[in-house]
């Protein structure tokens, strides 16, 4: 099964660990101490001396230097370290990918994959940056008052909905599952602030069409997942969540610039959702719940068009609430609570979710759910996506 | 443009040419009220935005061309949160993807013009509006647009 050059089944999830979620500017220490946090509770939960860990990847511009990490940790040696290209959360799964890549072609053993936020030591994604002056492409789109990350895609979505006929509520019914899925989850920072239809629809608007709800948070914390190789985690103590598949990218021409996109109503997911597919010898009927990175819900409802789960003229049909809550939705969808409702710890907290699932461990587990899909960070590029899968699905 | 006259309040961050000099026709051309694009000297193709080759056929150096500032709305959006504090207290305005049918269908973002509140509707006909901003430094023109009958 799958592509003849695969990572399916040689590398698995060994252990995963994360820091207390805080909302935006409120963690009680430095975003290297927490990055330094979740990392030692992956190593914990995987049964494995922090000293054998030898690699780390990374995304999205991560400020925590692996080579700093290496030194605080210890490490007897640091034989692999990797930044994955571009903003955003569409690095989340590639940078699992890159971490495998590494395992499976022998250049290290024990590759952490983490993301670290603190924002409030730094600067705010949602606000405009500091300075006067533009140049380049924000130099056409800034001065126009098109600059936070909502206001870059909101006029994609906006085409999107116009082409196929999708209305608010299949935005809607994306926010409500994952505000549903927190309310089950302690961790999540929107537990206990559950969220109804009226008050989605009451909610101001952020940039049409995208309301308050459909916009994710900005938190601080940190995530990490320990991966080593798929004979090495059999033998350690928690069940291996395996690679069975992934793929990063984007179309032709996606970053053209000021908007030149020619496929500019997507995810950027078109080209990139096949690989997958091919690799991991899967469809998305095989799928039993879905972590999709909501930057916008917009971004969500795209993506889960270009993988192949309804095409864009079913939206309005699939996406209701009923469909993407677990345990008896057709497809559990951010089962955690995700980037709007349990932590926007820059997705990194979905794959974490993804591997819960598999354990059985999630507190609104999709019964028997042995196949899990992670989308990373629709919209920008590149982006990413990956299968995991329990030991009976290889 | 005296201050006040612009779409969008003063205060935003203000465009300029990039340093190695890709951009600077465009800049230059729109200060003169013309609107230009790159053209591929080998293939004919239009090409925004700038790009040091045609990615069509990959030959160098495309020409600067004067296109019709006239075009269709492609997608659009009604921005309501101020993330800047230049727009705090404005309120809503409209941010538009411009197609330009006469110019290998390339997009332009820009303002549209009139009412904040009013409907836009996707494939409308609009028009460019030079938005000059003389006391900058350096003077600027932003290209803004309006609908047309």
């Amino acid at each position: 099964m799958g592509a003849a050059r695969s990572i399916r089944g040689r590398v698995a999830v060994a252990g995963i660990g994360e820091t207390t979620y805080y909302k935006h500017g409120q963690a009680p220490r430095s975003e290297f101490a927490l990055a330094l946090e979740a990392i030692l509770r992956a190593c914990e939960d995987a049964g494995l001396d922090p000293r054998q860990v030898d690699g780390f990847a990374s995304y999205s511009n991560d400020r925590n230097d692996p080579s700093r990490l290496a030194a605080a940790l210890g490490l007897p040696e640091l034989r692999f370290s990797n930044m994955q290209w571009g903003g955003g959360g569409g690095g989340g799964s590639a940078a699992v990918g890159n971490a495998a890549a590494a395992v499976a072609a022998g250049y290290a053993d024990c590759v952490v994959v983490f993301r670290a936020l603190a924002q409030g030591q730094f600067q705010r994604f949602g606000a405009a940056p500091p300075g006067g002056a533009v140049s380049g492409e924000a130099a056409l789109t800034f001065p126009y008052g098109l600059i936070s990350p909502a206001q870059r895609f909101a006029m994609r979505v906006m085409r999107f909905m116009h082409d196929h006929g999708v209305r608010p509520g299949a935005q809607r019914a994306i926010a409500l599952a994952s505000y549903h899925h927190a309310q089950a989850n302690k961790r999540a920072v929107m537990h206990g602030r559950p969220l109804t239809a009226e008050a989605y629809d009451a909610s101001r608007w952020i940039v049409e069409p995208f309301r308050l709800f459909d916009c994710c948070m900005e938190n601080d914390g940190a995530a990490a997942l320990v991966l080593v190789s798929a004979e090495r985690a059999r033998d350690l103590r928690r069940p291996p969540a395996y690679l069975l598949g992934v793929a990063q990218g984007s179309e032709y021409r996606n970053a053209a610039r000021a908007h030149n996109a020619p496929t500019y109503a997507s995810s950027s997911f078109t080209t990139v959702a096949p690989h997958l597919w091919e690799m991991a010898g899967l469809g998305p009927e095989d799928v039993h719940v879905v972590q999709s990175y909501e930057n916008f819900t917009g971004g969500v409802l795209m993506s889960l068009v270009e993988h192949g789960f309804f095409a864009p003229e079913e939206a309005n049909d699939f996406l209701t609430p009923e469909n993407l809550i677990a345990p008896s939705g057709r497809l559990p969808l951010n089962t955690s609570g995700g980037n709007l409702a349990e932590c926007y710890m820059h997705g990194l907290e979905l794959q974490i979710e993804a591997v819960r699932q598999l354990r059985g461990e999630s507190t609104s587990q999709v019964p028997g759910a042995r196949v899990g899909l992670v989308i990373s960070g629709p919209m920008v590029t590149p982006v990413s996506s990956m299968l995991v899968g329990t030991g009976d699905t290889l | 443009m005296s201050a006040g006259a612009s779409y969008l309040p003063a205060g935003l961050p203000r465009p300029v040419p990039e340093t190695d000099g890709l951009d600077q026709p465009y800049w230059e051309g729109t200060r003169a009220r013309r609107l230009l694009v790159q053209r591929c000297r080998g293939c004919r193709g239009f090409q925004w935005g700038p790009e040091w080759i045609c990615h069509r056929c990959l030959a160098p150096d495309p020409e600067w061309v004067e296109v019709p500032p006239r075009g269709r709305i492609y997608s659009w959006e009604r921005a309501w949160h101020p993330v800047h504090p230049a727009l705090r207290d404005h309120g809503p305005y409209i941010v538009v993807l411009v197609e330009l049918p006469e110019a290998g269908a390339v997009r332009m973002v820009g303002n549209l013009l009139g009412d904040p509140a009013q409907e836009v509707p996707i494939g409308a006909a609009v028009e460019a509006v030079f938005e000059p901003h003389d006391d900058a430094t350096p003077p600027f023109t932003l290209v803004q647009w309006r609908r047309t009958p």
